[in-house]
């Protein structure tokens, strides 16, 4: 997983592996710390770790990795997480909680709760799902910071 | 109460120590990855026997001032090691979740 920030920090960019548990959280710590660092209040970084991190763990799980774009405005966090995975068949079935096609053996480390996309939605002020079956899946959210 | 008023209280195993003068306010009990995500709340206990890298991002994505292993939940050498790099206490126990939880509970509110 590799940043890039552009200073003075607008935007950073995250590589997410496929497959890869054992690094899978690393961009959103990443984030959550930088985020830290520019005394923006808790209550927001928290929504945008939840939320990352829920979108992180999707890509690794059902969609080989992607990619992460976090764009850091006075007024918002708005982060794109895009993958070139097989997308979403029914959206709205995923979008339920306890809904879930994560594979048993996902299931054994502690995910797989189908808590996932409900999830992300609430912790975020706008969610926007772009998927194509075959091509992959695009999640844009944001959390407003006042 | 403090994770160092804690371990003088329970005789946990310590398999990594990040600041344990933190102060603990609640205990939290859950396994399921993603309900822990979202619902444990900052500066918690959070006594699971879900033991693996995964634990150690959501213990510091939540926040949580701790990780109580319960059970005699294992860590891999290497999760040891990267709590440890991460500054995550992580602490460990032969009890049940309820039995450990209930005991940190009565130390919050002694």
């Amino acid at each position: 997983m590799d940043a890039q920030s552009n200073t003075p920090g607008v935007e950073l960019k995250y590589v997410v592996s496929p497959n890869d548990f054992t690094r899978a959280g690393e961009a959103s710590s990443n984030v959550k710390n930088i985020l830290k660092q520019m005394g923006i209040s808790p209550d927001v970084i928290r929504k945008v770790s939840i939320a990352m991190y829920e979108g992180e763990i999707n890509m690794v799980i059902h969609a080989n990795g992607g990619d992460i774009t976090v764009t850091i405005t006075p007024e918002k966090i708005q982060m794109v997480l895009r993958d070139d995975g097989p997308g979403i068949p029914d959206v709205e079935k995923a979008m339920q909680a306890g809904y879930s096609t994560a594979p048993e053996q996902v299931r054994s480390l502690g995910f797989g709760a189908g808590m996932g996309l409900p999830n992300m939605k609430k912790y975020t002020d706008e969610m926007k799902i772009d998927t194509v079956i075959g091509v992959g899946t695009t999640v844009t959210m944001c959390v407003y910071i006042s | 109460m403090t994770i160092d008023a804690l371990i003088k209280e329970i005789p946990f195993t310590i398999l990594s120590a990040g600041d344990t003068s933190r102060q603990i306010t609640k205990v939290f009990c859950c396994d399921l990855l993603s309900i822990a995500m979202s619902k444990a709340p900052a500066d918690c206990a959070w006594v699971t026997v879900m033991g693996n890298i995964n634990t150690l991002a959501v213990a510091s994505l939540a926040d949580a001032a701790c990780v109580i292993l319960a059970e005699g939940t294992v860590l891999e050498d290497a999760v040891v090691e990267k709590a440890k790099m991460q500054g995550i206490t992580v602490l460990s126990t032969e009890k049940p979740v309820f039995d450990t939880a209930l005991a940190v509970h009565r130390l919050l509110e002694s």
